[in-house]
């Protein structure tokens, strides 16, 4: 089985945002929430880079740890997902995240959340493979049809990639050695406790 | 005419060729320039701030953030110290509760009962106090199913029931921390006037009180010890329901280290709270005779009175003596 993790080359990344809307499109995303976000770095000075970050389904997930329900399980690809009827919108899922992945819809009381929402990497939810639950409440389930995430697989600049970790890591590794430089696989380190050698 | 425009085309041809000649030689020169040497490296901002933030175009600046690794500290408070801080917390006040009732069990009324009561406790007094505890009871039991829930309480019930379970404990939690709030707040001012230490705590502590040691040092309406769990009850609720609130309302005054150092203050304070609280049951009910009675019916026996709060009976009874007491006359 592949281990599926996701890479932005921060070195061909435009900020397009593509890959944001992209997502909101195919998973049908509620207002106020994003999956996905392009966080620019050093802004308008020299260096300037952008990275396009979600849910980085990290090896040992700090949110499935924490969750007081534990509603977090992980794919055989590697993928974390959780199921929505368990989840009770605690919020520790968002504590613990590196990444900010967790998103709440408003609908709670006094401000607090709804059932936790994020990135699924186009793999849906407990629910049957493509079923209309499954859909309402997670989206799309790409992989389950045999396609990657969309926001990997429309990336005008092919800075995003998404799929196996060992696949990813190596067309990273041929760029950097064919153009001679590379500002390395953002959050890599935190999520999977490796970094790409280039 | 014809020539000129051919003049024109040749020369631009020219120039054209010139460009290309002069250009050709850039793009080698490009490739050796490294574009990442000022380019912002990700270890290096990780070690200045711990962590990264950048701009977003999305309206929700705060997703600006982009890696956090602070959440692994958090985790390791919240799965492992925090375990360890209540079990011992709690399961420690319990045991020696156990222990110090099987070695001393209940404290008695020396003097046996006079059959006279006396008010110590309005009707308003009490409601106050039932209002806070009962909310304080559903808050603690809500409060540790988030902790100690998962590794106790979902391997017996399942997922569902655990997860319907703790959806509705959380809603408990949630909507009764305002009466528990105001209770605190009203508890404060109801209550203040007994609770300042004075000298006679001093005495009533190295004495151990009634409860440890073995005779009744003279204490006012409230004694040392019962001004302990007063104090406790007002910084340790404020504590809680700060904290509380910071959780309840994200990102109204903090972000998520804010949030982070909330949680800790508040499940710290919140297990040692519950530990306290235990202590103040046990003498409230089997640890002390006559004491329920108190919050109870509101009344105690007199010699109850006498023995456990002397002065006070004192106060009160100059005071009914003076003919403007309504608390002793108000007894039978």
């Amino acid at each position: 089985m592949a281990r599926m993790k996701f890479l932005c080359d921060a070195d061909r990344c435009i900020e397009c945002n593509a890959c944001v809307t992209a997502c909101k499109n195919e998973h049908e995303v509620p207002w106020g929430i994003n999956r996905r976000r392009v966080v620019t770095i050093n802004d308008g000075k020299p260096g300037e880079r952008s990275v396009s970050m979600a849910c980085m389904h990290c090896t040992d997930a700090p949110c499935a740890a924490v969750c007081p329900v534990n509603c977090f399980y992980t794919t055989a690809d590697g993928v974390v997902l959780h199921s929505k009827d368990l989840c009770i919108g605690c919020g520790y899922c968002f504590y613990a995240c590196p990444f900010g992945a967790p998103q709440y819809p408003k609908v709670g009381n006094f401000g607090s959340r709804g059932k936790m929402d994020k990135c699924t990497f186009c793999a849906g939810g407990p629910e049957a493979d493509g079923s209309r639950e499954e859909y309402e409440k997670y989206g799309a389930n790409r992989l389950a049809e045999g396609k990657l995430p969309l926001c990997a697989e429309m990336c005008s600049t092919k800075s995003l990639l998404a799929g196996d970790g060992e696949i990813i890591a190596q067309i990273y590794k041929e760029r950097v050695m064919k153009r001679g430089y590379g500002s390395g696989a953002w959050g890599w380190k935190t999520a999977y406790r490796e970094t790409i050698e280039s | 005419m014809a020539s000129f425009a051919r003049l024109i085309r040749l020369t631009i041809g020219a120039w054209a060729f010139l460009l290309l000649v002069i250009a050709l030689p850039a793009p080698s020169v490009a490739q050796q320039v490294n574009p990442t040497a000022s380019s912002v490296k990700e270890q290096q901002l990780l070690q200045e701030l711990n962590r990264i933030q950048g701009r977003v175009s999305i309206p929700d600046q705060r997703s600006g953030v982009l890696v956090q690794p602070a959440g692994r500290d958090w985790r390791e408070f919240r799965n492992v110290t925090l375990r360890w801080i209540g079990g011992i917390a709690i399961l420690g006040m319990l045991a020696v509760l156990v222990i110090f009732y099987l070695s001393r069990g209940m404290v008695r009324l020396e003097s046996g009962r006079s059959g006279r009561t006396i008010v110590r406790f309005t009707a308003f007094e009490r409601f106050v106090h039932w209002v806070t505890a009962a909310c304080f009871i559903v808050l603690a039991i809500s409060g540790l199913n988030i902790t100690f829930g998962r590794p106790l309480l979902l391997p017996l019930i399942g997922f569902e029931a655990f997860s319907e379970w703790s959806q509705w404990a959380k809603y408990a939690h949630i909507y009764l921390s305002f009466p528990f709030t105001i209770g605190v707040v009203v508890i404060f001012l109801i209550w203040i006037a007994g609770n300042i230490p004075n000298k006679v705590d001093i005495d009533w502590l190295k004495r151990g009180g009634g409860i440890i040691g073995h005779d009744h040092p003279p204490a006012y309406r409230f004694n040392a010890g019962q001004k302990a769990i007063y104090w406790i009850v007002i910084i340790g609720g404020t504590a809680v329901a700060v904290s509380g609130y910071l959780l309840m309302f994200p990102f109204y005054l903090s972000g998520i280290e804010g949030m982070q150092w909330a949680q800790v203050v508040h499940s710290i304070v919140a297990v040692l709270f519950v530990a306290a609280m235990l202590a103040h049951i046990y003498i409230g009910t089997i640890g002390m005779e006559g004491a329920f009675e108190a919050m109870g019916s509101g009344t105690v026996d007199v010699n109850w009175a006498k023995e456990h709060h002397s002065l006070w009976v004192e106060e009160e009874q100059a005071r009914a003596a003076s003919g403007s007491a309504p608390r002793t006359a108000a007894a039978e």
